[in-house]
């Protein structure tokens, strides 16, 4: 392994961009306030998505079953706190009223937050963890892949990254998948009941509210629905090699995008949020 | 150090009990700056001193996860957040790389863990010290980080090569950490009343502690003359301390802050930062594991290693039964 510490020097969030001309094209939603512009909600929710999950990996750090997976997994947190940043960084400078990726990450509530339900889910045991990474990623890869082509530049930019990381969270988590699946008694049950538990969080990941959709048309953002084959592909292959039944269709859960979350959430941003907020106005 | 415990007696066959003839030849070698290969014949004490130091080494890489990983998901921001995620991550790295130089010397990373689980090896003692406040994050990258530094440089030239190499990789990380640990407080000093009043704190706690990471004091201590000899060890416990000392005082100062020792004074004649006495009893205390952390340290380590039982059983059971059909098919093959 070498230096990820090193590494993050690189890893700030790209310098500002005139935000004007190039292939920036904002959609024309009518909306004087840019805070509520679709093009912002569309941004922050994908850096929520990023470090809500970001988040919950990085709880694992010194935790893990093995040390290898010790180093493995605030890998996969340091990637999606990562794109968190670049997103909030750019959504600051879509909204225009000097909101950095600070202001968007801490002093927001629960209720602000627009991430999908399967991004705050706990932990639970490592199969669980493992599941909930195998699940999204199989959606984000694609995602980013199709996002690359975005009219967007800061988007398209921030997604060329991205979907390199993406495809090292798939393998990571499906080789875990399999490996659970089609190892001891124990292992198979435990994977197959968080399979159980979070499958109906997935329904989340396809829907698009009506500013999205306008993006998509604008050709900023990408159609959840079109992923939907990739992901059935990867979802399908991997279950298969772990021997796990892809559960039967069932009601979905959803809610995040509007803010509307399970009870899991608002413990885990008031941890992540109390220190920033005891010393409002502060540099760290 | 992080092999602060080192100085204990060795009961296993002494060096004088080997033969002669190799002794001398390797002596020669060490004494001519040779590295020490794995397949070199080496005296049984050399391989025991080795395998002691090195699994102690990486044993405090993987407790010291612990007190910084305290403050990872309270981080006060996204890039303090990111910083020490990779900070922590590097020290489970360290471990990794120590591991794999013991077991150079025949002596598997398993057998390792379980000494250190069942109690019978050690860590560092820093690392049985809390982590109050978020400055205790740049007060532990920026003394204990430190303090290692100034003990590993030396090791980087140790005459057994796998542990030698394993350290020039792991000091060019933990300057990374002393440095941004560095920028923390200084953050932390330049910024409001509160916030500088959380370094000043974190500095009274961390600066015994650190200096205690040297080990006891020269006149105290059991029997280092086979590791100079053997150029494991180059240097004393007292005079690594005055090293980290005097490199280490005018960096607090120009923080502003003040050090916890009132006999703290520059000599003018030498130039070195005297210290004041160091409390031995409670370094002997923490040693012999009744420090503030001791007991959640292990308790923490044991349970990680425990609830991860099952799934290292499953990733051996997976990889046993993709072995089995992989036979399967070569002998339909056949
Ligand atoms: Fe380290
Ligand atoms: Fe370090």
């Amino acid at each position: 392994m070498s230096s990820t510490t090193a590494a993050l020097q690189s890893r700030r969030a790209p310098a500002r961009k005139a935000k004007a001309g190039g292939r920036t094209s904002r959609p024309a939603a009518g909306k004087a306030d840019a805070a509520s512009s679709p093009l912002f909600s569309y941004v922050v929710s994908l850096a929520d998505d990023a470090l809500v999950l970001g988040h919950r990996l990085s709880e694992w750090t010194g935790y893990a079953p093995t040390l290898e997976e010790d180093i493995a997994l605030p890998n996969l947190a340091l990637d999606l706190i990562g794109q968190a940043r670049f997103f909030y960084a750019y959504a600051g400078e879509i909204e225009g009223k000097g909101r950095d990726e600070d202001a968007l990450a801490y002093l927001r509530d629960e209720h602000g937050f627009s991430n999908v339900l399967l991004a705050e889910q706990p932990n639970g045991d490592f199969a669980a963890t493992m599941l909930r990474q195998l699940l999204y990623a199989a959606f984000m890869h694609p995602y980013f892949q199709a996002l690359t082509a975005s009219k967007d530049a800061r988007l398209a930019e921030i997604a060329a990254k991205a979907v390199k990381e993406m495809a090292y969270h798939v393998r990571h988590s499906a080789e875990w998948v399999i490996r659970l699946g089609d190892g001891t008694e124990e292992s198979r049950r435990r994977a197959a009941a968080a399979l159980d538990e979070l499958w109906m969080y997935t329904g989340e990941l396809f829907e698009m509210g009506e500013g999205e959709r306008a993006l998509v048309g604008a050709g900023v953002a990408v159609d959840r629905e079109s992923i939907r084959p990739a992901w059935d592909a990867t979802i399908n292959r991997v279950l298969a090699e772990a021997t796990l039944e892809r559960p039967a269709p069932c009601g979905m859960q959803s809610g995040g995008r509007a803010g509307r979350h399970t009870e899991y959430l608002g413990r885990m941003l008031a941890e992540m949020q109390v220190l920033h907020r005891a010393h409002p106005g502060v540099t760290w | 150090m992080y092999t602060q415990a080192l100085n204990v007696k060795d009961t296993g066959k002494p060096a004088s009990a080997e033969d002669p003839g190799k002794l001398a030849r390797f002596q020669a070698r060490i004494d001519a700056e040779e590295k020490i290969e794995p397949n070199d014949w080496m005296p049984e004490a050399y391989r025991r001193t080795l395998i002691r130091q090195i699994s102690q080494h990486a044993h405090s890489e993987i407790i010291g996860m612990q007190p910084e990983g305290n403050w990872i998901t309270r981080a006060p921001s996204l890039r303090r957040k990111a910083g020490l995620l990779a900070k922590v991550q590097d020290e489970g790295g360290h471990g990794l790389y120590l591991y794999a130089a013991a077991e150079t010397l025949g002596c598997s990373r398993e057998e390792l863990v379980d000494q250190l689980l069942a109690g019978k090896a050690k860590y560092s003692s820093i690392f049985n010290y809390p982590t109050l406040s978020w400055a205790d994050i740049g007060a532990i990258g920026w003394l204990v980080d430190g303090a290692a530094i100034m003990n590993q440089i030396p090791l980087c030239r140790c005459s057994y090569g796998p542990y030698a190499r394993a350290m020039i990789r792991v000091c060019k990380e933990e300057s990374f950490h002393q440095r941004q640990g560095y920028e923390i407080m200084m953050t932390l000093s330049r910024g409001s009343a509160a916030q500088k009043a959380m370094a000043q704190d974190a500095l009274n706690r961390w600066w015994w502690p650190s200096l205690m990471m040297f080990g006891p004091s020269d006149k105290d201590s059991v029997h280092s003359t086979d590791t100079m000899k053997w150029k494991i060890k180059r240097f004393s416990n007292d005079d690594l301390r005055q090293k980290f000392v005097d490199a280490t005082v005018p960096q607090g100062h120009y923080l502003g802050l003040e050090f916890p020792d009132p006999a703290l004074k520059r000599d003018e004649k030498t130039g070195h930062w005297q210290h004041g006495e160091i409390d031995w009893s409670e370094f002997k205390r923490v040693l012999a594991g009744d420090g503030p952390c001791n007991r959640q340290r292990m308790k923490v380590r044991t349970k990680a290693h425990e609830d991860g039982t099952w799934v290292r059983e499953a990733a051996l059971a997976h990889a046993r039964k993709r072995a089995e059909r992989a036979a399967a098919v070569r002998i339909a093959a056949e």
